[in-house]
């Protein structure tokens, strides 16, 4: 019609604006429309089908996809015993100790930023960051009591997989993998005890350190040591701490520990772990109970 | 009753000491939550045994049961949501945690000052304790190694195949007493007397009595062979000249194999007694190697040496029971 009037010269230049401004009105509120109809259903948009690799849940099989095609859940199976998703079998504790480790590890690097292995700037600093850093303290405090809060966790887990005789066949190596991670997650307490190069680490890691000299065969105060030619300068414990006292070396020893050699051990135990789980039939219970008569001799 | 009980409470509110408080309430409140669990199995496990008709077509859990639930769940969303519920949960205790209390930092290091008490975190406690009970090598490296061995050996000593899954009592007597014995009944006893009683110089001091750091400490304690005043006048005539200067070490030496022999055989009996006492013991142990078998009761041989260990010094202030050149027990 407008193309018509035009061509005809009886159509001015604002009436033709006007007609291309409704027409770009209507083609807009319908887009809009359509956009709208397609945010109400986020599950069918690409960017999620591109962030999940599946699209909307509407069917079982989809649901076991969401978890079996995501890096970060594909350690879970897709399904689980229904009994075994109540608190009273696991008491989350083995999940409470791994969400733990994930908040050390990012308060931890935290930590890092602020922090020299050096006697005396190493104090300083934990002052610095108590004093001057924002929400330093609180970020120190955080690390402290989920160290702390991980290894009750631990002995808990450990407690809960006792009890439910989890270890038995075809769980047992896990049981060992298990207990690997106990020590490595006291120990990981333990060279961080150290750190603040405080009183309280210096004497707790020298009273440590000191039952190493006692080490059988490889302490220089241990039984059959001295006969082995151990000494104070080529013991164990030397090894331990870089030196004959909890000094400079020390501090660097137990900084690389704690920050870099024993937390890539435990995840690459962690790993172990969680794939042994899935590997050995995933988790042991609650399952049904067995009768002594139905045992095999 | 008029302690000093000001002493308690600032231990109890020493920051680092929180997880051992902790322990306190959480440890009992499992132990009677997982015992719980297992009683009811035990009521469900005697009904099924009584009644094998039933036992055929029972569901066998303790937990809500319908023929038409389907036994399993997705993960997504039923496991996820309690997981992140759960992350929450622990999240918020942390930063409560972390708001009310200051993580301790005390004055620089400096090896001239001696922290008193200079004590190990308090997850190491345990260790300090037998420290005081065991020389070095035996409560620092010894005992730590078999602890650790002792545990990963669990699955493979006990022959056991009922208890797999589900919490039981009655199915699992002996390795729950053992156990709870050794983690609750050694651990953390340990533990809580490191935190609790251990005072300056690591003595003891009851809790409410004050922490005095100039208290000095008289305790005479004696050897086994002085007890018996073994001192080797007989011994020097029997042993060759070039030996007779040493004729005390070597009957000490030779004397203290009695008791730790005596020792070894007759706890290796009674545990041998009551891993048979009971007919259904008894099947267990018929299920096991001799390997199994030799390895169980070393393991419960080294753990009852800590206890045993602690009555001996505390009630009787005996030292060591056997003394040898190299090493002491």
């Amino acid at each position: 019609m407008a193309e018509e009037n035009h061509e005809q010269g009886k159509v001015g230049l604002a009436e033709e604006a006007d007609g291309r401004v409704q027409q770009f009105k209507g083609w807009l509120q319908e887009k809009f429309q359509e956009q709208v109809e397609e945010l109400k259903r986020p599950e069918d948009t690409q960017l999620y089908k591109a962030f999940f690799r599946v699209g909307r849940i509407d069917e079982p099989r989809n649901r076991a996809l969401h978890t079996l095609n995501n890096f970060f859940l594909h350690i879970h199976p897709t399904k689980v015993n229904r009994d075994a998703v109540r608190y009273s079998y696991t008491w989350g504790m083995g999940g409470i100790s791994f969400y733990l480790f994930l908040v050390l590890t990012f308060t931890g690097v935290l930590l890092m930023f602020y922090y020299h292995p050096t006697t005396v700037q190493a104090y300083r600093d934990i002052l610095d960051l108590q004093n001057s850093v924002p929400f330093g303290l609180q970020l120190r405090n955080i690390h402290r009591w989920a160290a702390h809060l991980m290894i009750i966790a631990v002995w808990l887990h450990m407690f809960r997989v006792f009890m439910t005789g989890s270890y038995k066949r075809p769980r047992e190596f896990n049981w060992c993998v298990g207990v690997l991670l106990l020590v490595l997650t006291m120990l990981l307490s333990f060279t961080g005890y150290l750190l603040p190069d405080d009183q309280l680490g210096f004497w707790a890691v020298t009273v440590g350190t000191n039952m190493a000299r006692a080490t059988p065969l490889i302490g220089h105060e241990g039984p059959f040591g001295p006969q082995l030619g151990m000494t104070a300068y080529n013991d164990v414990r030397f090894g331990l701490l870089g030196g004959t006292i909890v000094g400079s070396n020390a501090l660097l020893r137990a900084y690389i520990w704690h920050c870099i050699a024993l937390p890539m051990m435990i995840s690459v135990l962690f790993g172990v772990h969680f794939w042994r789980v899935r590997k050995d039939g995933g988790i042991s219970g609650p399952s049904p109970v067995m009768l002594e008569s139905e045992m095999h001799e | 009753m008029l302690g000093n009980w000001h002493q308690l409470w600032v231990i109890i509110s020493n920051p680092d000491n929180v997880p051992v408080v902790a322990l306190i309430v959480l440890v009992p409140f499992f132990t009677w939550y997982a015992l719980r669990q297992a009683k009811a199995n035990d009521r469900l496990i005697a009904k099924l045994e009584a009644d094998p008709e039933l036992a055929r077509t029972h569901h066998r859990k303790t937990q809500p049961y319908h023929p038409s639930w389907q036994k399993e769940v997705h993960v997504w969303p039923y496991l996820l949501r309690i997981e992140l519920l759960a992350a929450i949960i622990v999240t918020v205790v942390l930063l409560v945690w972390a708001l009310t209390i200051n993580a301790p930092l005390e004055q620089p290091a400096n090896a001239a000052i001696t922290m008193n008490p200079a004590k190990a975190p308090w997850y190491f406690l345990g260790l300090q304790e037998m420290l005081e009970y065991f020389d070095p090598w035996i409560a620092g490296v010894l005992m730590p190694t078999f602890i650790v061995l002792g545990l990963m050996a669990i699955p493979f000593i006990d022959a056991n195949p009922l208890g797999n899954g589900y919490y039981t009592y009655k199915q699992r007597r002996f390795a729950i007493w053992t156990f709870l014995a050794g983690f609750e009944g050694i651990w953390l006893v340990l533990t809580l007397i490191g935190t609790f009683i251990r005072g300056p110089g690591f003595m003891w001091f009851w809790p409410t009595e004050t922490w005095d750091p100039d208290r000095v400490e008289f305790i005479a304690t004696r050897n086994l062979d002085q007890m018996f005043g073994v001192n080797g006048k007989w011994l020097v005539h029997i042993l060759p000249a070039s030996q007779k200067p040493y004729a005390d070490l070597w009957a000490k030496g030779l004397f203290g194999i009695i008791p730790v022999g005596l020792y070894f055989l007759v706890a290796g009996w009674l545990f041998y007694k009551i891993i048979t006492s009971t007919p259904f013991s008894r099947k267990i142990f018929r299920r096991m190697s001799l390997l199994q078998v030799v390895v169980m009761e070393i393991l419960l041989i080294v753990m009852l040496s800590m206890p045993l260990t602690f009555f001996m010094r505390n009630l009787f202030r005996i030292k060591y029971v056997w003394e040898t050149p190299w090493f002491n027990l």
